[in-house]
């Protein structure tokens, strides 16, 4: 066991890891932060995505032990000021249905529009290209994602 | 799911640390970039290292930039900086568009470029780019460095010419004098997750030269000689593009696999390397072409 330190949503967490802990799982079970998700639990489908160091991972696909010192940011620190324009935004529109999915898309979107707040369609279709949804057929996440990027103002809150 | 096997993990903060794991270690040791592959071979048992050397650490390895009429890109230059460099959208484009075509953004905010040619496995979509410019493969250890042209570093699926006490330290692309345009085309089944079914990659000089280079239709990424020699000093028109697209089968060497069949790879393959010459040509010509939807 090492032991090591996360910046975990703005607040600094210390922890016991093992070089084959993986983050995903420390996350879920050892600090109790459940938005991200196991779906395939080998990268493909986005549902663990977190942002380390304000970029998105797999957390499924980074070791514990690789972020020692460093920032992680979920879903839960994304609305720890209330929800974000997004969030309001995918809510409003009913984007998700089972809601699997949702945190990571909304992980990838954030990044998304924090670089590029006016993003084209093609554009937001790429950024969550690498997020599976099974149930929505996309349209709506899609929509949502467009339409806070067009109300210029928002996005201070992303 | 939890990682079954045990293993130690290093991040050494110089590169001289770095070689001494690698010496002591051995096989039994396995170097940590992204670990977009590594991960998964470590999940599913394929690989089981006594220990993990984490070189994110080695700033040695991080440079991105221009050095001796060079592009120097350090080992631990991941997909998403060669796609949002300025420098490389402007000495090779073809460089950032190939990155783009990796995974998708959460997976190429970590994966590394000498992460994918060291995991050699036969569709990697670094390979045709760094084929075509004549890359270079600088490696490092304890008994020195060298230079190892990326035309001997792919030796078979998931081997190279990397020896056990070596690391890589930079992939480096000797900037052409001559006007050029590189063009890379992928066939995925879906945009996102899916590796190459075939991978052509082209460059095209203002005065008629050609290199041509195929991925996932071979054990390795391979450059293609006799295409290179048939279309060398020649205009690109419909009776040269029908004679290449007739050389194509015997150049390439693909199996039927799970994505695909190796009738279909031909065919694609024939395809592809024709858009991709006429895409290369028009770009060369000042023309604007959307090389993202090639195919
Ligand atoms: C969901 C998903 C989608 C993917 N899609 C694609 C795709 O579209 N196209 C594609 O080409 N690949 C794809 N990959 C494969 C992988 O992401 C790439 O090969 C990536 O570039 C690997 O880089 P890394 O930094 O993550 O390497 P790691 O996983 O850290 O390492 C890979 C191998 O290289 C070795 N290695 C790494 N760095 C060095 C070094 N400096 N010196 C010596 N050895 C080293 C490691 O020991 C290991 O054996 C995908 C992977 C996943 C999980
Ligand atoms: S659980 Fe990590 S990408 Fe699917
Ligand atoms: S809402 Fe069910 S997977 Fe996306």
């Amino acid at each position: 066991m090492k032991k090591i330190s996360y910046k975990l949503n703005g607040e600094v967490r210390h922890l016991h890891v093992e070089p084959n802990d993986v983050l995903l799982d420390v996350l879920r079970d050892k600090l109790g932060v459940k938005s991200p998700k196991c779906g395939c639990d080998r990268g493909d489908c986005g549902a663990c995505a977190v942002f380390l160091n304000g970029k998105s991972v797999r957390s499924c696909l980074v070791l514990a032990i690789e972020c020692d010192g460093m920032e992680i940011e979920t879903v839960e620190g994304l609305g720890q000021n209330g929800l974000t324009a997004l969030q309001e935004k995918f809510i409003e529109l009913n984007s998700f249905q089972c809601g699997y999915c949702a945190p990571g898309v909304t992980i990838s979107a954030t990044e998304l529009l924090r670089k590029n707040p006016n993003p084209t369609l093609h554009e937001v279709k790429e950024a969550i290209s690498g997020n599976l949804c099974r149930c929505t057929g996309y349209a709506p996440i899609l929509d949502a994602v467009l339409e806070v990027a067009a109300k210029g103002g928002e996005h201070g809150k992303l | 799911m939890a990682i079954a096997h045990e293993f130690q993990y290093e991040k050494p903060a110089t590169l001289a640390e770095a070689f001494a794991l690698l010496t002591r270690h051995g096989r039994r040791a396995k170097i940590l970039a992204g670990a977009t592959d590594l991960a998964v071979q470590l999940k599913e048992g394929v690989v089981t290292p006594e220990c993990l050397v984490d070189v994110k650490g080695l700033s040695e390895l991080d440079p991105l930039e221009k050095r001796d009429g060079r592009l120097v890109i350090g080992a631990n230059v991941t997909f998403s900086q060669l796609a949002e460099s300025a420098l490389v959208r402007g000495e090779i484009p073809m460089l950032a568009e190939s990155a783009l075509t990796v995974a998708s953004v959460g997976v190429r905010n970590r994966a590394t470029i000498a992460g994918n040619i060291c995991s050699a496995v036969p569709s990697l979509d670094a390979g045709p780019v760094l084929l075509v410019y004549d890359a270079v493969v600088v490696v490092a250890g304890e008994r020195g460095r060298r230079e190892i042209p990326i035309t001997e570093w792919f030796l078979g699926p998931r081997k190279t010419a990397l020896l056990e006490d070596e690391l890589v330290v930079a992939i480096e692309l000797p900037l052409p004098q001559k006007r050029h345009r590189g063009v890379y085309v992928k066939l995925g089944r879906y945009r996102g997750e899916d590796l190459a079914q075939v991978g052509v990659g082209v460059l095209v000089t203002g005065d008629d030269e050609y290199k041509v280079a195929f991925n996932a239709v071979g054990p390795k990424p391979v450059r293609s000689a006799n295409l290179e020699a048939l279309l060398r000093g020649k205009k690109l028109d419909d009776a040269l593009l029908a004679q290449a697209r007739a050389a194509v089968p015997g150049e390439i060497t693909p199996i039927t696999d799970i994505r695909a069949s190796r009738e279909y790879r031909v065919h694609m393959a024939q395809v592809m390397l024709e858009r991709a010459l006429r895409a290369a040509v028009a770009l060369l010509a000042g023309a604007s072409v959307d090389v993202e939807h090639l195919i």
